[in-house]
């Protein structure tokens, strides 16, 4: 009664904050913007779970037809990766592709009519916009339970300088900078959406800046995001790689490897995707990789910088060791950086 | 370097604006009076809270925050945050003045504490919302010590919006579990532990004790958590009672069956869930009125419930509804409890003094603490059950001395007579006769047969209205339970009733009472195995009669009723001879 009369006038008390100087009629509540971005957001369970590796990220649903992005990770190291809608459903995911400039996946999942994100690749946001985030940090949430949603404000637009331990970030475009703490564990993937619910950005990995040290608070813009959806879906179609050297994915030719949670994880093959390069050559998961184009390989880390210095169109050949014998592998001409073929 | 500083630039600027004045923002561009009358609501509301928020000092640098509920100076914080303290502390207010306090309740496990600030009786309070109607995207701040930077005793105020609702979170690494707790992005850092957490009317919404901290060092990272308000309540009575406070359990474990049901995959024989007839593979539909989706939710509603409370248990068997009344055990035994909480609060009788001496009790302190094995401060008890005694006496003045007759019909129609004297109690039923002597072991004689000592139970409710708890067997105030338990989930805001416990004459029994002095209920058990006799009363207002006689007495053993005795013709005194 009193309560309930109270509550309404407490949400049209927070409907006028929220709104500052701009108020309108026409600005949803931020409950319900708040309800509508968490709806569109998945949880995503993968490989990890040890020394400080989360198994666990958010993703966005771009398509009723249940395809999904999210950021470039370990999490998605796994033979299989889950994806959990706000309504408790789970799908087993399968990979679309991926963007490793801008270290973003697409997954895709075996559903319909969801409630999706249009990626509107209009103009950027301005610096001071309001902003929802919302994300699974911390993996809070399981099962039906919603995902966190956090508030905050745009700080700035700037290019990203960030690393990740000694690694320098892949991504060097800009990015939105937020004023809250939205970039933890398990927000990778989060989806960022204006004060009238519409997507503007992704959620990133946690990163360092790479002056500072200090944890970042950002997101990929949604025109970024566009771009490295198309990049990943199309397979190789998308624009010229910037990738510095070392973010070649293995994927590309088809091959999954154990997630890297070792200083030197040893780089056994996880698995093979269906029809790929790696494939036809007769590589199999369990494979160890010894070497790659006569080089040894030791660890995972160095699969992928062996890969990565073999250049777009050179020959992969691969020595794995399969039940105590070396077997060499041929897998093709290595492709530039880009997704996997479809 | 060049992104960060850019980024620094950025963040500058729009702390510049953010710190502007609304006048001076007003004078540059046309502000719609809406917003700026918005923002006067907001400051007064967060004025006002303010002035409910307590900064802990808890001595050798510990402490924290805390929030006041009654105008007699109860106030609620963490355990965590008291446990340093012994059973004194000192606490400010923003009116800049530091007061004594002491140790009430705790409940280790739901991390709760009540403490008493001494000195006022119109202390400045926050009123409790109900946080089941808190919804994510509310606006919320929590007002509290953060960093024990309140040194000019004037709380730290940190907004932001509800980011998540029914929020279960593991015990991590301690026994603290956080059942059906709200999650915020408000800054919540250490020290804000045990401060109020407000929505945007200034309501009360929940008590906030943690953090996701993690790599990034204990300070907030954007997820903090709260109690709710609505867990609060529940265990509010037993906190006052001065009680270490035990939550419950239902006596069965469940886990989701492969279709995506909660199902029960494990329970004990000797539950009361049992006898009730809860079995193995049942589909736990709904606990105490709350939907039952998923162990997470079981785990949250069974984590705002004390022990001891009897609630409904709705469950799903061959796609039949059944319902049940089930009494929630403790999750532990009173060692055990007394185990988690030592460090000074539990102390036998040389610890006691021992920690007495340790913190150097202000006198007007020391009259309020008393330590007995089970309580925090088992002085609160006695002052609870001194209050409960009090209700009661107002309501025994309405009768004259001398014995009670209450005859009447049962509901098929045969007549019934109970008299209790001071000396002898009996009852003449269709089945036949019993009595009780006041001064035999009612625990050997639960008569009338086959309603497991509805006798004892009567002369229990009787000897409570006419001496008061204080001069009855052993008896303590236990703290509050749910008027109609049956009736949890029907009405949004549970109604609270205070609940004595009583062991006399070899039987242990609890009373509920209502804030007028009625006795609601009474439960007697004569063995701690056995089912209770459970009595419940009724008062329908048309009826004539002494007014503090029931006109309705509803009898149940085990699940099955005994008899519903409709009193025609109360009595007491001359008028029953």
């Amino acid at each position: 009664m009193s309560e309930g009369l109270s509550r309404r006038l407490a949400a049209a008390v927070i409907v006028v904050m929220a709104c500052g100087a701009m108020v309108s009629a026409a600005v949803p509540a931020p409950q319900a913007v708040a309800a509508a971005a968490a709806r569109k957001v998945v949880k995503i369970h993968g490989a990890g779970g040890v020394r400080g590796l989360e198994a666990y990220q958010s993703g966005i649903i771009v398509s009723p037809a249940g395809r999904v992005v999210t950021a470039l990770s370990t999490v998605l190291d796994a033979a299989q990766i889950d994806c959990v809608l706000d309504d408790g459903r789970r799908f087993p995911a399968s990979l679309v592709g991926v963007d490793p400039r801008r270290e973003l996946a697409v997954l895709s999942i075996e559903a319909t009519d969801l409630p999706s994100f249009a990626v509107d690749t209009g103009e950027r946001v301005s610096v001071g916009t309001r902003i929802f985030a919302a994300s699974n940090l911390f993996g809070v949430a399981v099962g039906d339970e919603r995902v966190s949603v956090q508030r905050g404000v745009i700080s700035a637009v700037v290019p990203l300088a960030a690393r990740r331990g000694a690694a320098a970030a892949a991504y060097t475009g800009e990015v939105y900078v937020l004023d809250r703490t939205t970039n933890n564990p398990g927000s990778p993937g989060g989806a960022v959406v204006d004060s009238e619910g519409r997507l503007v950005g992704m959620l990133g990995k946690e990163l360092r800046a790479t002056a500072t040290g200090i944890w970042l608070n950002y997101a990929l813009p949604v025109d970024e995001l566009a771009a490295g959806i198309e990049v990943a879906v199309s397979g190789g179609g998308g624009e010229p790689s910037a990738a510095p050297s070392g973010s070649f994915d293995p994927r590309s030719l088809g091959i999954v490897l154990v997630p890297d949670l070792l200083d030197r994880t040893p780089p056994f093959v996880e698995s093979v995707l269906d029809d790929s390069a790696a494939a036809r050559a007769g590589l199999r998961a369990d494979d160890l990789v010894i070497a790659i184009a006569g080089r040894t390989v030791a660890s995972r880390a160095a699969v992928q910088q062996a890969l990565a210095a073999i250049a777009p169109g050179d020959p992969v050949r691969l020595a794995v060791i399969r039940g105590g014998d070396v077997v060499e592998c041929d897998c093709g001409a290595r492709p530039a950086d880009t997704g996997v073929s479809p | 370097m060049r992104s960060w500083q850019a980024g620094g630039a950025g963040l500058v600027a729009r702390a510049v604006v953010a710190m502007a004045t609304s006048a001076a923002v007003a004078m540059a561009i046309d502000v719609d009076p809406a917003v700026l009358d918005a923002e006067r609501a907001r400051v007064e509301v967060i004025a006002r809270a303010s002035t409910a928020a307590v900064a802990i000092f808890a001595g050798d640098g510990a402490g924290g925050s805390g929030v006041l509920l009654t105008r007699d100076g109860y106030a609620a914080t963490n355990f965590h945050v008291v446990q340093p303290a012994g059973p004194a502390m000192r606490c400010g207010l923003s009116d800049g003045r530091l007061y004594d306090a002491l140790l009430v309740g705790i409940d280790p496990t739901g991390d709760l504490a009540l403490v008493k600030l001494l000195g006022r009786d119109d202390f400045p309070v926050a009123e409790l919302a109900d946080s089941d109607e808190v919804q994510v995207g509310d606006f919320c701040f929590a007002a509290g010590n953060p960093f024990l930077l309140a040194t000019d005793l004037q709380p730290s105020i940190s907004a932001g919006i509800v980011s998540g609702v029914h929020r279960y979170q593991f015990p991590a690494g301690t026994i603290l579990e956080y059942t059906d707790c709200l999650q915020v992005d408000a800054a919540i850092n250490p020290g804000n532990s045990g401060g109020g957490l407000f929505n945007a009317a200034g309501r009360l919404i929940g008590i906030n004790g943690r953090a996701s901290f993690e790599k990034r060092g204990r300070v907030n990272v954007g997820a903090g958590y709260a109690i709710s308000a609505n867990q609060v309540r529940n265990f509010l009575g037993c906190l006052r009672a001065g009680r270490i406070c035990d939550h419950a359990t239902l006596g069965a474990t469940v886990s989701t069956s492969a279709d995506g049901r909660v199902v029960v995959s494990d329970i004990l024989e000797s539950s009361d869930a049992w006898r009730r007839g809860l079995r193995y593979d049942d589909e736990i539909v709904s606990l105490a009125g709350r939907p039952v989706r998923t162990v997470n939710a079981f785990k949250n509603v069974l984590g705002t419930l004390p022990a001891g409370w009897q609630v409904p248990l709705m469950v799903r068997r061959e796609g039949r509804p059944q319902r049940m009344l089930v009494r929630l055990a403790g999750i532990h035994s009173a060692a055990k409890l007394a185990d988690l909480v030592a460090g000074g609060l539990e102390p036998g009788p040389d610890e006691g003094r021992k920690a007495v001496e340790k913190f150097r009790l202000p006198e007007v302190v020391a009259d309020l603490y008393e330590p007995r094995p089970g309580y925090a401060n088992h002085r609160f008890n006695v002052i609870e059950r001194d209050r409960v005694g009090a209700a009661l006496a107002a309501h025994r003045d309405t009768l004259p001395p001398g014995p009670w007759v209450l005859a009447g019909r049962l509901e098929g129609g045969e007549e019934f007579r109970i008299e209790l004297a001071d000396s002898l109690a009996s009852i003449d039923l269709p089945t036949g006769s019993s009595s009780l002597a006041v001064d035999e072991p009612f625990d050997r004689n639960p008569a009338p047969p086959g309603s497991g000592g509805l006798l004892a139970a009567l002369v229990v409710w009787r000897r409570l209205v006419t001496e008061g708890p204080a001069r009855l067997g052993r008896t303590a105030y236990w703290g509050t339970a749910p008027r109609d338990p049956a009736a949890l989930g029907d009405a949004a805001a549970v109604d609270l009733a205070d609940v004595l416990e009583t062991s006399v004459a070899g039987v242990e029994a609890r009373c509920t009472v209502d804030a007028d002095g009625r006795v609601l209920a009474v439960d007697l058990w004569t063995s701690p195995d056995a089912e209770p006799c459970e009595v419940r009363f009724a008062w329908d207002a048309e009826a004539g009669g002494p007014a503090a006689l029931p006109t309705r007495i509803d009898v149940a053993r085990g699940g099955q009723a005994f008899g519903r005795f409709v009193v025609e013709r109360p009595a007491a005194g001359e008028a029953a001879r």
